[in-house]
Parts: structure tokens; C-alpha cells; sequence
């Protein structure tokens, strides 16, 4: 029975479509009055799926270095633009340099490590597993490094008082912010710890299911799924320690004081 | 002490020359802001002048490790900030920033007996009073037995009676072991009791200066 996944016809995938408007007809007879973010959000997803999905296949026809590099760099700037915009304070220059460099260098520290390393794939640059584990890799890390920005940006701005106490005290700017490190990387990795307890009881995650879907046994799709959630901690962890490491200093001056913004 | 030539800073401050005298208690009064937190923020290097020199011991406190400084010139700010933890993690907690040697219990309890913080070291301070929380910040550079002692308003928070206590007490420690004290404070009546210099603040400028007999 492990054999091949059923390819869904035009009509097969129309059909789905069928059961769309039909939620849209219920949205819209019970005046709830999101229908057009509905309709507008199925298109969307479906025209941008279709183009990943030719751009895929073309990538994978033509595997080469180059197109694999490609793709991982689209990613990762879309990612870092990404964080940008969901940190909800304004940020300087040099702020987001760190954010940038921080996620690039553990994303890709672990993504390579994991694919040449732990999966070892032939030729080493094969697009059908660098792609979709730097996607796994570079989005949950994106999540992370947002929800640390967050915490560090918010305790610098709350927390001051402690920190100039600190410093009046004799504390070096690192000792400082400590604390609020310490804060913003247990509050970046939650997520991550999270989905990793409740993982095969709470739910089946996502590249497994997809896995057991393509015909894939069971016991190959969780050993994927082992390494990949073990992947996306360290690279989470990783972006997250950079990125507190060197942004604590954008905060202070080289005379050791708090910079007022 | 410090030698103050030519400050300047934002248009908060405008000091043209002030001497700070070593192993005695220097009181800095003036109306609320007049400048007188930013000048002792000034001395433990917190922030730097636009322009002028402040000299430690002789030596431009912009060319020396700002954090080296701050071991030796340490700070009570006017508003007590208290670290989640209980009353020892926050009496210790400047010697961990210092990287000095730890203190026994034994010293830590004389230090809160001079301030008057009768706590156990055990105790959790989130349900402290206002007054409470000064102590222990008082007791916590105390800890630390720095040169210089900053004092901002130290003791806002404070009744009259226990604010005689405890600044007497301060005052006498800090003479017997020839530390220097420079105190901001509201209250006329700690400057003239226990002030050896009365520097006035007002509007940033120095307004008056009052050495009291034999104290230079």
C-alpha cells in the first residue's frame, strides 16, 4: 500500500473550491461579514502556491548550486523584511543589522550542518532538501528572533531603572542586561519547547503528515521529523543568542551609559 | 575630590567651578529641578558633559574606565529600585556587579542595622514600603564600601525621626572611614546638620557655596 499519492485532478481540485463558497455562503447569510477576506485569502493563497510550485519544479529539473543558493537568499530576505514589520517598535540602523545577521548566520549555521551533516543528501546542494527544510528552518527561526527583538526592545524600555542601577552598582553593560537576555531568549524558544511537548499526541506536525501523504512509511517520516524539530531548535536558539549577544550594546554608548533614544 | 571646570550639559547644568573635598560630607540643595541629580550623575560618570572636565583624584574622568569608576564612586538613586529576589540577593547583588568578594550574613546585618531595616535576609522584598526599599538601597552600596558615596535625596522615603537616624549614622560611619559623601537633599535642615560643605544649586549654576568652620 506505500505507493504513490493520488495526483488531484482539475475537477478533484474545483471541488474544493465547491466547499469554499459554500463556507462563504454560510459567512455571508449569518452577516458575519468577512467573506471577502475569505475568497480574497483562497485566491491569493492558490495563485502564489501555483508559482512556488513551478518555480520549484523548475529548480529541481535544473538542480545546481546556484538556483539552490538562489532560493535560500529570497527566503532569507523575505524573512528578515518579515521580522521587521511584525516588531511592533521602530527600529534603527543598527538594530536591524543585528536582527539580519543574527538570523542569516543561525539559519543557515544550522541548515547546512543539518542537511550535509545529519541528512547528508547527494549532490550536496539537492534543492528537494534544502529548500523545504530551510523554509521549516528559516520560518520558525523568523518567529523566534521576533518574539526575542520584542522582549529585548520592550525590557530595555521598562526595565531602565534596573539597568542604570545596575550600572551605578558597578555592572558592565552586558552584565547589565543580562536579565532581559536571559527573559527574551526563554520567551523566543517557548514556542519551539511548546510544539516540541505536544508533538505526536496534540498533533501531527506538518512535514510528517505531508510525508505519510506522499506514501512515505511512518517510521521514515518521524525520523525526518525528529531531526527537523531538533534543526529548528538549535537554529531558533542560535539566531536568538547572536542576536542578544550583540544587541545589548546598541543600547549603550562607549562611555558605558545608557543611550537615550 | 572632584574638580568640576567649565561643565556644561544640555541647558540643564552650567558649572564653571566646583571642588568636591575628599573625606567629607558634601550637600548639594536646590529647588527640584535645578540640576541637582544631573550633577551627581555627572560624577559617577552616568552621563558625560557636552563640555568641561571633571577631574577624580586628578584625573579627567572621561579618560578612565567608566565602569572601574562606578566600583569606586557608587550611586543611590532618588527612586529605590528593588531586584525581584529577597532581601540578601539584593543586599549581595552590587558585589556580584563589582565582581568583589562575597560577605557573610554577619556583615550584611550590620550593614541593615545602620540603615535601620529590620528584615530577615531571607525575606521577599515586592511587599516592601517605600521607605523599606530606600533602606536597603542605602544598605546595598553600603555593602559595597566604595570611596565615594552618591546620594540622591536618601531619605525621600523616610519619616523625620528615622531620617535623622539613618543619616547620622551614615554620615558617622563614612567619617570614621574617611569616605567622602555627596548628598542631594531637599531638606535644609539634614544639609546644615550634617553638611561640612553646602553647595546650592539653582537654575544649573552654582548659587551659593557654604564651608562650615573647621570643616576644610
Amino acid at each position: 500500500m506505500m505507493n504513490g499519492i493520488i495526483d488531484l485532478g482539475i475537477w478533484q481540485m474545483l471541488s474544493a473550491y465547491i466547499f469554499v463558497l459554500i463556507v462563504v455562503w454560510i459567512v455571508w447569510s449569518r452577516r458575519i461579514g468577512r467573506e471577502k477576506e475569505i475568497l480574497i485569502s483562497a485566491v491569493r493563497m492558490t495563485v502564489q502556491l501555483i508559482a512556488v510550485g513551478y518555480i520549484l519544479a523548475y529548480i529541481f529539473e535544473h538542480a545546481s548550486p546556484i538556483y539552490t543558493f538562489a532560493a535560500l537568499a529570497v527566503m532569507e530576505i523575505f524573512a528578515v523584511y518579515n521580522a521587521y514589520q511584525r516588531i511592533k517598535v521602530k527600529l534603527n540602523t543598527r538594530l536591524r543589522k543585528i536582527i539580519a545577521v543574527s538570523l542569516v548566520l543561525g539559519t543557515m549555521g544550522s541548515l547546512l550542518f543539518f542537511v550535509l551533516g545529519v541528512v547528508r543528501v547527494k549532490p550536496w546542494y539537492n534543492p528537494q532538501y534544502f529548500i523545504p527544510l530551510g523554509g521549516m528552518i528559516i520560518g520558525n527561526s523568523m518567529t523566534g528572533i521576533t518574539l526575542g527583538t520584542d522582549r529585548v526592545l520592550d525590557g530595555m524600555r521598562t526595565r531602565k531603572e534596573q539597568i542604570e542601577m545596575a550600572l551605578m552598582l558597578g555592572a558592565t553593560p552586558k552584565m547589565a542586561a543580562k536579565q532581559i537576555g536571559d527573559s527574551a531568549f526563554e520567551t523566543a524558544i517557548l514556542p519551539t519547547v511548546n510544539q516540541m511537548m505536544g508533538m505526536g499526541i496534540v498533533f501531527l506536525p506538518g512535514m510528517m503528515t505531508g510525508q505519510i501523504l506522499s506514501g512515505t512509511s511512518p517510521l521514515t517520516a518521524i525520523e525526518y521529523q525528529i531531526a527537523i524539530m531538533l534543526g529548528i531548535l538549535g537554529s531558533v536558539s542560535l539566531s536568538v543568542i547572536l542576536f542578544v549577544i550583540w544587541s545589548y550594546r546598541a543600547f549603550f554608548n562607549e562611555r558605558a551609559q545608557l543611550v537615550d533614544d | 575630590m572632584f574638580e568640576i571646570r567649565g561643565l556644561k550639559y544640555k541647558n540643564i547644568l552650567d558649572i564653571e567651578y566646583l571642588d568636591i573635598p575628599d573625606k567629607k560630607i558634601t550637600c548639594i540643595v536646590g529647588e527640584s529641578g535645578s540640576g541637582k541629580t544631573t550633577l551627581l550623575r555627572h560624577l559617577n560618570n552616568l552621563i558625560s558633559p557636552d563640555s568641561g572636565q571633571i577631574l577624580y583624584k586628578g584625573v579627567d574622568i572621561e579618560s578612565m574606565n567608566p565602569i572601574i569608576l562606578r566600583r569606586q564612586v557608587v550611586m543611590a538613586p532618588q527612586t529605590p529600585v528593588v531586584f525581584p529576589g529577597n532581601v540578601r540577593y539584593n543586599l549581595t547583588i552590587g558585589l556580584m556587579f563589582s565582581e568583589k568578594p562575597m560577605v557573610n550574613d554577619d556583615v550584611l546585618k550590620r550593614w541593615m542595622d545602620l540603615v535601620h531595616l529590620n528584615k530577615a535576609l531571607d525575606e521577599d522584598t515586592d511587599k516592601f514600603s517605600g521607605g523599606e526599599k530606600q533602606r536597603l538601597c542605602l544598605a546595598r552600596i553600603l555593602v559595597l564600601e566604595p570611596e565615594v558615596l552618591l546620594l540622591d535625596e536618601p531619605s525621600s522615603a523616610l519619616d523625620e525621626g528615622t531620617e535623622h537616624l539613618v543619616v547620622n549614622n551614615i554620615v558617622t560611619y563614612a567619617k570614621d572611614a574617611a569616605k567622602i559623601v555627596v548628598m542631594v537633599t531637599h531638606s535644609k535642615s539634614v544639609a546644615q546638620r550634617y553638611g561640612d560643605v553646602i553647595v546650592t544649586v539653582d537654575k544649573g549654576r552654582i548659587s551659593d557655596m557654604e564651608k562650615k568652620e573647621g570643616a576644610i
